[in-house]
Parts: C-alpha cells; sequence; structure tokens
C-alpha cells in the first residue's frame, strides 16, 4: 500500500471498501448547472455484487466514473477502504486504478491487433511485474475465463462474448478488489449476456470479487445481490435481492 | 519503469508497420541526403589535398600582383624577366630546383587532328619541382633550351587522343604557327577538380616559348622547390627579399608581386570545399527538419487516432507520464530506426556516386555518430507536443472516443 504515499490505512476489518458521503457532481453554472449526481451516500462492503440502473443521465456513469478514479466529484467524500480519495493526485489515482480497480467496457476496449495474452499483460508491465511471472498471471486469468486456447488470437479473430471475456480476464488479472463493470453485456446478444454474467457471478462467489455492475436490463440486474435505482442524480432504490447472503 | 515503457513503444511500432514506416520515411531521406553530403564533402576534401600534393608539396610559385585576393591588380603588375631567374639560382640558398614557367592556350596540330591545348614554356627543372615524369622519350637537353629548339613533350592526352596507335617520338606537332618535334612523353596526372585536362598540354622549352609564340621574354611565374618541406618559410623570406631588393619595393610599400606556397592553396581550396560542404548539409538538414515535422504530425495524428488506447492505458492505471514517456519513446525509436536506415542508405548512395564523380570515399564514424544522434533527438523534440497531449487527455472523454 505504500504506493499511496502511506495515506492509504490498512483495510479495516470491517466498514465498507468503498463509501461515498455526500457526493455531488455539478457542471456547469447558475442558471444552466447541472447536478449529475446531488448528494450521494452509499456503501459498498467487499464481496458485495451490485447493480447500478437508471436512465441514462440519471448520474450512474458518473458515479461509477468516480467510483473507478476516473473523474472526482465536485464536493462531498469518497472513502476507498477508509482513505478520502478526493485528495489524491491524478498520479495517486492511478496508482488506486493500477492496484485496486478492474474495469470492464461495453465495448470491450482490447488493444487492437495485440494477442489475448498481450492485452492481459499491459496492466502488469504498469505494474512492474516481471516477464515470466506476467505470462503465466496472463495465462491464468485466461484460463479462468475459459480462453486459454486463444491467447495468441487477437481481438478481432475473437467473438463478440470472447472479447469480452478476455476484457474481463484483463480486469481481474491484477487481483483488484473491485471490479467495475459498465454496461458489459451491451453489445452481446442474450445468450452470451448470461455466459458474461454467469462469470462475473462466479468470480464473485468463489472468489469474493467485488462487483460493480452498471445496466439497463432487469434480467442482467438479476445477477446480482442488491440493486441501486438512480434518477435525477439522487438514489431513489435500493434492493436486496433474497437469495443475497450476509451482504 | 523505462524497460516497461520500452516494451510499450516497441508494441505500438510493430502493431502499426505501415504508420511507423511512413513517419520514419522523412528521417530517413534527410539523415542520408545528409550522409551523402558529408561524406563527398570529405572525399573531395581529401582529394584535392592529394592533388595538391601530386603538383609538389614543397613547392613555391612566384607571381605577379600584390595580395591574391586583390584581383585586378594582378593584371598590371609587372612579369617576371630572366634576370630574376639567375638572380633566384645565384643567390637563393637551399633550393632544389628553379623553372620559369609561363603559359597560354594554342591550337594544336597533329595530321588531321586539331584542339585546343595549354601551351607551357618551362625548363626541364619543372620535372623536379612539379613532379613531372616522362613515361616516353626525355626531357629537354641544356643545349636545346638555351638554343631554343623546336622540340616539345606532349600530355597524355595528345598522347592518347591525337596519336592514337602511332609512334609520338619524333613526330610533329603544330603549336600555332611553329612546329615542333615531339621528344617526350608526360606521365598522366588525371582530371583536375574543377574541369579541365591537365594532360591536354604540350610542353617546349621556355625560350622557344618565348621567342615564337609568347613574343616576350617574360615569365609568368616561376616555380621554386626546397631541398626540405621545412625550409619552405625560410626560402619563402629569401625569395620576398630578393624580389624586393631587385624591383627597388620601399620599407612601406606593398610587394608587387606573390610567393604562395601549396599548403596556403591547398588551405584557401578545402576551405572552399569545406563552405560548400557546410551549403549543402544545411539544406540536407532543412529536409531532416522537414522529416521531424512529419513524425511530428503523424505522431499527433496517430494521439487523435490512439485517444481511446490511451483512454484504456489511463483506466487501466498507466500515469499520465507513462503515457507521455510512451509516445517519447515511440518518437524517438521512429526516428532513430531512421537514422539507422538512413546511415545506412547514405553510405551505400555516397559508396555508389563517390567512383561516379571520381572522388574517394571517405568513411567519417564521427558523422554517422552524430547523424544518429541528431535523428534521434529530433525525435524527442518533435515527439514532445503529441507526446504531451496524450498525456493529458481525460480517460473519461478518452474511452468515450469512437
Amino acid at each position: 500500500m505504500n504506493v499511496m504515499n502511506g495515506g492509504m490505512q490498512r483495510e479495516p476489518a470491517t466498514g465498507p471498501l468503498v463509501a461515498f458521503e455526500q457526493v455531488y457532481k455539478i457542471y456547469g453554472h447558475g442558471e444552466s448547472e447541472v447536478r449529475a449526481l446531488d448528494g450521494i451516500d452509499l456503501q459498498i462492503n467487499a464481496g458485495e455484487f451490485v447493480a447500478v440502473m437508471g436512465p441514462s443521465g440519471s448520474g450512474k456513469s458518473t458515479s461509477m466514473n468516480i467510483l473507478g478514479c476516473l473523474d472526482k466529484p465536485t464536493a462531498g467524500r469518497y472513502l476507498f477502504k477508509g482513505t478520502d480519495v478526493t485528495s489524491l493526485n491524478s498520479e495517486q489515482l492511478a496508482m488506486l486504478r493500477r492496484h485496486y480497480l478492474g474495469f470492464v467496457f461495453q465495448g470491450f476496449n482490447l488493444l487492437a491487433r495485440t494477442t489475448a495474452l498481450e492485452n492481459l499483460e499491459i496492466p502488469l508491465i504498469y505494474q512492474r511485474i516481471e516477464k515470466a511471472k506476467r505470462r503465466a498471471m496472463a495465462r491464468e486469468a485466461l484460463r479462468v475465463v475459459g480462453l486459454e486456447a486463444r491467447e495468441n488470437h487477437t481481438p478481432a479473430e475473437l467473438s463478440g462474448g470472447q472479447q469480452q471475456r478476455v476484457a474481463i480476464a484483463r480486469a481481474i488479472v491484477t487481483n483488484p478488489s473491485l471490479l467495475l463493470a459498465d454496461e458489459p453485456t451491451g453489445n452481446l446478444d442474450s445468450a452470451r449476456s448470461h455466459e458474461i454474467m454467469q462469470l462475473l457471478t462466479t468470480l464473485n462467489r468463489e472468489r469474493g470479487l467485488t462487483v460493480v455492475l452498471v445496466t439497463h436490463e432487469d434480467d442482467i440486474a438479476a445477477y446480482a445481490q442488491r440493486r441501486i435505482d438512480f434518477r435525477d442524480g439522487k438514489i431513489v432504490r435500493e434492493t436486496r435481492a433474497s437469495r443475497a447472503g450476509a451482504a | 519503469m523505462f524497460a516497461n515503457t520500452l516494451i510499450m513503444a516497441v508494441r505500438e511500432i510493430r502493431r502499426n508497420v505501415l504508420r511507423s514506416g511512413l513517419t520514419v520515411l522523412g528521417i530517413i531521406i534527410g539523415v542520408a541526403a545528409v550522409i551523402i553530403i558529408v561524406t563527398l564533402g570529405a572525399g573531395t576534401t581529401q582529394q584535392v589535398g592529394s592533388e595538391i600534393s601530386k603538383m609538389g608539396s614543397n613547392m613555391l610559385t612566384l607571381m605577379p600582383g600584390g595580395d591574391m585576393r586583390m584581383g585586378g591588380a594582378a593584371m598590371q603588375a609587372p612579369l617576371f624577366g630572366m634576370g630574376d631567374v639567375e638572380a633566384l639560382q645565384r643567390e637563393l640558398v637551399g633550393v632544389a630546383a628553379i623553372a620559369p614557367y609561363t603559359q597560354r592556350s594554342a591550337q594544336v596540330v597533329i595530321g588531321n587532328e586539331n584542339r585546343r591545348a595549354t601551351v607551357v614554356g618551362t625548363t626541364s627543372d619543372i620535372s623536379v619541382v612539379r613532379n613531372w615524369k616522362v613515361t616516353e622519350g626525355r626531357l629537354f637537353t641544356l643545349s636545346e633550351e638555351r638554343a631554343g629548339k623546336t622540340v616539345c613533350i606532349i600530355g597524355a592526352t595528345i598522347r592518347k587522343e591525337m596519336l592514337e596507335g602511332q609512334e609520338p617520338l619524333g613526330a610533329t606537332v603544330r603549336v600555332g604557327k611553329i612546329s615542333c618535334e615531339i621528344i617526350g612523353v608526360l606521365e598522366a596526372k588525371g582530371q583536375v577538380m574543377f574541369g579541365g585536362d591537365q594532360d591536354l598540354l604540350v610542353v617546349l622549352p621556355l625560350r622557344t616559348y618565348q621567342r615564337r609564340l609568347g613574343g616576350s621574354d617574360k615569365t609568368a611565374q616561376i616555380f621554386m622547390s626546397g631541398d626540405t618541406q621545412d625550409s619552405l618559410a625560410d626560402l619563402k623570406a629569401q625569395v620576398i627579399q630578393i624580389m624586393r631588393q631587385r624591383r627597388r619595393i620601399a620599407e612601406d610599400e606593398r610587394s608587387d608581386f606573390n610567393v604562395m606556397d601549396m599548403t596556403e592553396v591547398s588551405n584557401v581550396m578545402q576551405s572552399t570545399i569545406g563552405v560548400m560542404t557546410t551549403f549543402l548539409s544545411a539544406i540536407a538538414a532543412v529536409s531532416l527538419l522537414v522529416g521531424g515535422i512529419g513524425i511530428m504530425n503523424i505522431m499527433l495524428v496517430s494521439v487523435t487516432e490512439r485517444t481511446r488506447e490511451i483512454g484504456i492505458r489511463l483506466a487501466i492505471g498507466a500515469t499520465g507520464r507513462e503515457v507521455m514517456l510512451q509516445f517519447l519513446v515511440e518518437a524517438a525509436l521512429l526516428s532513430a530506426f531512421g537514422g539507422l536506415v538512413g546511415i545506412t542508405l547514405g553510405l551505400g548512395g555516397a559508396a555508389g556516386i563517390a567512383p561516379a564523380i571520381n572522388v574517394p570515399f571517405v568513411f567519417k564514424p564521427l558523422t554517422l555518430v552524430q547523424a544518429f544522434a541528431f535523428s534521434a533527438a529530433v525525435g524527442v523534440v518533435f515527439g514532445f507536443m503529441p507526446a504531451r497531449r496524450a498525456a493529458r487527455l481525460n480517460p473519461i472523454e478518452a474511452l468515450r472516443h469512437e
């Protein structure tokens, strides 16, 4: 944790993994002021599987960006493992993303003309992990998503579902504390979507990976233990699935 | 951190070979041009040096006129008489040979062949002073020189082109209005640098030339060679002193003659070639600059084209500095690679052109190092702006970029 310049405390035994305390994100001034997030309070514990829902413009993407340390709130505090992230500079935020966060996007966002294995190596290269270990970790992550046979395929040689699996493998190859998935099934047909959701569920159940998922679709959100609905920058409803355990 | 950046950069370059190739094209051309020009320039300089040493390295030339660079003054300054030659022969200490020399252009006819050639009047001492050697026949005898006999020695070009397949010795040459018998053929000296054939000449005994062709008993130049190279400066001082005395030039007056040694000539020639090489190199450097701007262009376009890639890298945990470094390293690698290819092409080109223009191929390692360093620097300088732009991208917007 020394990457945080000592600012990061040890992971508390209790307490949420991430927490929003009265988080505001405001664009523009005066008349044209837009409150993308309007005083959000939110806590997500380690091991949870959370679905974030809401129409476009409701603030769900903005909150995902802040959760992912890609954006900073205008006001309020964002605590990551108990540390206030709002005061960190962009370099420190990059370190947080590098070591604790994994991203899965709707558009897969793999590097073109780069093999699956090489795509997985990129985050490990940034972590300065040496080649042999890097290769082994990348292969292991590909095995987890069931694509060990495709390591030398480039994205163009993979189906959409396979590309998204590679993207998930890339997100988990660093063993992140939090996986952020922004409409991961948005570009996939329903059979492929459910495969991806099963994969995320497995990762959540078996590895204890905390997953926050943005989606439009109810049947996709149904995989999560907890569902948060956004509207006009506010959380309007929170529901917990009955099958959710001790979240 | 640098090793990792290097991996990323190399992968990105390999990922898009065509783009990379086009990026480096400008650098390749620029570096190749610089190498060719500098190499040929060095070759030319060396050739001038060796040609001048062929002319006789410890030679002094006494010629009319004051300062060489005064131009017009030389025309009015008095030529030298035979009395001057005799005085120098009598008074100079440490002189190996003295050869009066005068020349003009004249029509030379042998049989049906007719050419305009240089006609020289001199004495056989010229063979000592200027390293002239006869390959066939002989030099003038003292009696031929004194009597002003109509004999001559011809240059290799005349031998080859006007007397093809004939026995030269004993043949008759008409030079202007006189006919003379060929008694010797000079060794070929080769093309001179700035046009003109050094071997297209007919040499007459000085007296013959003065009486039958020149119409005066003056001589335009006097060549002298010292016993040793070291004594040349001393010899030069003696010549100046003797000539000033003979011409009664007052202490505060400028000499109306000029004594030049070959090192001076060589210096003038080499500095001229140096200036030309610098000038041409500057033009070539402009093309290198254009190549650098080409790199900047393509890197800038590439930043836009690769916006999403940059977004992905930032999301995955790259810092802005790492992205910037990656783009910088890519630019530097590309231009350094372009520099290497350019150096290879340039050396190849120079090796090909040098024999075609009769210049030796001179390999200068320092130039290569400089060209390589410069091309890599071009990459860093021109890669900086695109790299900074890439590093400043907002990851959210970059990820959204289509």
